[in-house]
């Protein structure tokens, strides 16, 4: 773990999160989240490996604030997520869900440039961004721009997806397992894809998968989590090398296919 | 008279209820969203009070038109008579879809749209205006369809309480026993809806904007409630007209017709249990609306009803109105058995005339006493008639010239809300029933025909003269009744029945009994 204070962009300090015990009238709550410690810093691609029901989705939301913390507190840019208004903080921070979460009832331009159009950018500089958008993700924007997302097929609203989370170039980006309703061809050249562009573009980047392999592929650190709990945090390398029983539990199911990174390509 | 002479006659009187059929559900639906689509978004945000506002929501629609017209009539500020009363009840009914919609729409839209919204920083008001409420377009739009084909059909109800629109046509002819006037206002309500249904639909499917939704169970389900409404109406309306043809003939059993009036059916009532006391097996066929009971009598379907001599002679018969009634009586008795081969009994006893009533109080600070008295204060007076009186021959257009009557203000409405309507200060003149029971309790006062305009309305026995021949008990019941009943006893056992809610037969049964008939 980093302390490079200056350089970290996220941080959680102690965060712990739970939710009432369903059912129950008084009774106690459920954890999701216990004693999470975690600094992202900038530019680095960060992936939060896990099973479903393991907390990564949860810790996503808790960056952005679509929840916060029961206990602990978490840091965007030095400051807790509950002192930032949450309209300011969501629009510095790109968020992306599988199939793109876009409005049905919007072009897609209109999708892409909807963070420009919230923060009362002009018509021009708007529309100029999302061709520059489009062409960022390799959808061309006169094809595209004026359809729906439902005259999309599913990379290229995924693709649309990320174009709308970098609508006003925020300095991070969230990713819920964005490829993970993809085909495994169109998946892979969207990692790819995603990987150059997130280098180039000097962002800083949280994803969530329980896809090792696209863990190997984008992360520079990998973060496991396994009920609630961060277990191991390491570079690709150190991570094919550990051997934390969920870990090897994890890179057991490549043996089938290939030891290396991006397996089957 | 062919249907086509009879548009071509009232043409502009047709589309002038037209206009005010459409005016009166566009305002309503108008209403009905201003106030809906707000209460199902609040619903959405306020779980808590979604079950007991859709609830009421629910319990006013299961409230029969008809009812919730007399219920609102009494009301202050939202009662009385006249389009207000129509476009409350109008609002009540339009609601539970509008509200029930938005609900669904907006609960409908996706999650993971939702929740990239609010991860995209919008604010809750840019949420619902720019994602919600355009998502849930469609599904609310579908529940103004459904609102506003549901309001094309309550609305001709709304003519019982003088809102005007196509029931005025359909209520006419139904008391008429008019084919062209039930088809005028049937077949245009009917169009207006399937047209309101179409255009509404266009509506729609323009907010669709996912291929999924545009192909899929929405329309076809709409399409199915179009076909259903318009099943309905034309369904019913053929039920309505076909009466009971079906109906089978069985040896020795009679089958006893009455209208759909307390009086008619108490009458129909005392033949019945008399019949039944000599060992004849009875049908009962009551509350037969127009002169229904007229044509099944004809068809061979009923044996006998009770009926008005005045009444046969002016809208069965068509001749002009006399005042004479023994001259009445005889031109009916001939002119009954030679058309039809329908024998009419010895006269009951008493008559059923058109009574004209205001508020007894008024009757007395005025010193009213006859119609001719009342004269002088009609230019101030609003007037509410039955449909009945409004068209008949014997009715409005010749009494208004008798008296040289000019009121205010003349309303056209249900007969039996007219007195609620007169007491209530509604109106201030009505033309009731003379045997009516809520003369007395509602303190009304009666003002005398010294004109002598309204003909005379002996209540007689129909029967026909095959079921005569069958049932010797038939001929020995008839004349038992004749002259066995005056106007005091009339308006007795009405008031036993309307004021007191007693049952029918519970009330004919002590009368028998009484008399030793």
């Amino acid at each position: 773990m980093s302390d490079v204070a200056d350089n970290s962009l996220v941080q959680f300090h102690n965060v712990n999160f739970s939710l009432p015990t369903p059912g129950k009238l008084k009774a106690g709550s459920t954890a999701i989240i216990s004693d999470l410690n975690l600094t992202v810093e900038r530019g680095e691609t960060l992936v939060l490996l896990g099973e479903s029901g393991c907390g990564k989705t949860t810790t996503l939301k808790l960056v952005n604030r679509l929840l916060t913390p029961s206990a602990g507190e978490v840091l965007v840019e030095g400051k807790s997520t509950t002192s930032w208004d949450p309209i300011a903080l969501r629009r510095r921070i790109g968020y992306v869900i599988q199939e793109g979460g876009l409005f049905p009832h919007f072009t897609i331009a209109r999708n892409v440039g909807l963070v420009p159009a919230l923060s009362a950018w002009d018509q021009t500089r708007t529309s100029e961004r999302v061709r520059e958008l489009l062409n960022l993700v390799g959808l061309e924007p006169d094809r595209f721009a004026d359809r729906y997302p439902h005259e999309l097929s599913g990379g290229q609203r995924q693709r649309a997806g990320v174009a709308r989370a970098l609508g006003a170039d925020p300095p991070l980006l969230l990713l819920d397992e964005p490829f993970g309703a993809l085909d495994p061809l169109t998946r892979a050249s969207l990692q790819r894809e995603f990987g150059d562009l997130a280098t180039r573009l000097g962002k800083t980047a949280i994803l969530v998968t329980h896809d090792v392999r696209e863990a190997l592929i984008l992360a520079r650190r990998i973060g496991l989590m396994h009920k609630g709990r961060l277990v191991l945090l390491e570079t690709p390398d150190r991570f094919l090398a550990s051997d934390h029983p969920q870990a090897r539990a994890y890179l057991d199911t490549l043996d089938v296919t290939d030891h290396k990174a991006g397996g089957k390509q | 008279m062919n249907f086509w002479q009879f548009l071509q006659l009232n043409w502009s009187e047709l589309l002038l209820l037209v206009r005010q059929h459409v005016v009166l559900v566009f305002i309503a639906i108008l209403a009905a969203v201003i106030i809906g689509i707000p209460t199902g978004i609040a619903l959405t945000r306020y779980r808590a009070l979604r079950g007991p506002v859709l609830g009421l929501a629910n319990v006013m629609q299961t409230i029969p038109s008809l009812a919730l017209f007399g219920f609102l009539i009494p009301l202050p500020f939202i009662g009385g008579i006249g389009s207000r009363t129509a476009l409350v009840a109008l609002v009540l009914y339009s609601l539970l879809p509008i509200i029930r919609n938005t609900v669904t729409g907006i609960l409908g839209v996706e999650p993971s749209v939702r929740e990239a919204a609010v991860a995209m920083g919008m604010t809750g008001g840019q949420i619902l205006r720019q994602v919600e409420l355009p998502l849930a377009m469609g599904v609310i739009v579908t529940g103004i369809r459904v609102a506003t084909v549901i309001s094309v059909g309550v609305t001709t109800i709304a003519a019982a309480v003088g809102a005007g629109g196509l029931g005025v046509y359909i209520f006419r002819g139904l008391r008429q026993y008019d084919n062209n006037l039930l088809l005028a206002g049937a077949l245009s309500a009917a169009i207006l809806a399937l047209a309101a249904d179409f255009f509404l639909g266009l509506l729609e499917r323009r907010f669709s904007f996912d291929a999924k939704r545009s192909g899929g169970g929405s329309v076809k389900q709409v399409l199915a409630l179009a076909a259903g409404a318009l099943f309905l109406i034309l369904g019913g309306f053929a039920v309505w007209r076909s009466g009971d043809g079906a109906t089978s003939y069985i040896e020795g059993r009679v089958v006893v017709g009455s209208k759909d009036f307390t009086e008619s059916a108490l009458l129909a009532e005392i033949v019945a249990q008399m019949l039944e006391a000599r060992g004849v097996s009875v049908e009962r066929r009551f509350e037969l609306g127009g002169n229904l009971p007229h044509e099944a009598m004809i068809s061979g379907t009923l044996d006998l009803y009770p009926e008005y001599t005045g009444t046969s002679y002016t809208s069965i018969l068509h001749h002009a109105p006399i005042s004479d009634s023994r001259a009445v009586y005889e031109q009916v008795k001939r002119e009954y058995a030679s058309k039809f081969n329908v024998e009419v009994s010895e006269p009951l006893g008493f008559e059923n005339t058109f009574a004209i009533l205001v508020r007894g109080a008024e009757a007395r600070r005025l010193n009213l006493k006859t119609i001719s008295d009342a004269v002088p204060h009609a230019s101030q007076w609003r007037a509410g008639f039955g449909q009945d009186f409004m068209s008949r021959a014997d009715g409005f257009p010749g009494f208004s010239k008798t008296y040289g009557l000019k009121f205010a203000e003349v309303r056209e409405m249900d007969l039996s809300l007219t007195y609620i309507a007169l007491s209530s200060n509604q109106v201030d003149l009505i033309a009731g029933n003379s045997t009516e029971g809520r003369i007395a309790t509602l303190d009304l006062a009666q003002l005398a025909d010294d004109r002598r305009y309204f003909p005379p309305y002996e209540a007689v026995y129909l029967v026909r003269q095959d079921s005569l021949a069958r049932v010797p008990a038939l001929s020995e019941v008839l004349s038992k009744l004749a002259n066995a009943i005056s106007t005091e006893e009339m308006r007795r056992l009405n008031f036993e029945i309307d004021g007191n809610k007693r049952d029918p037969k519970e009330v004919v049964k002590g009368w028998i009994a009484g008399k030793g008939l």
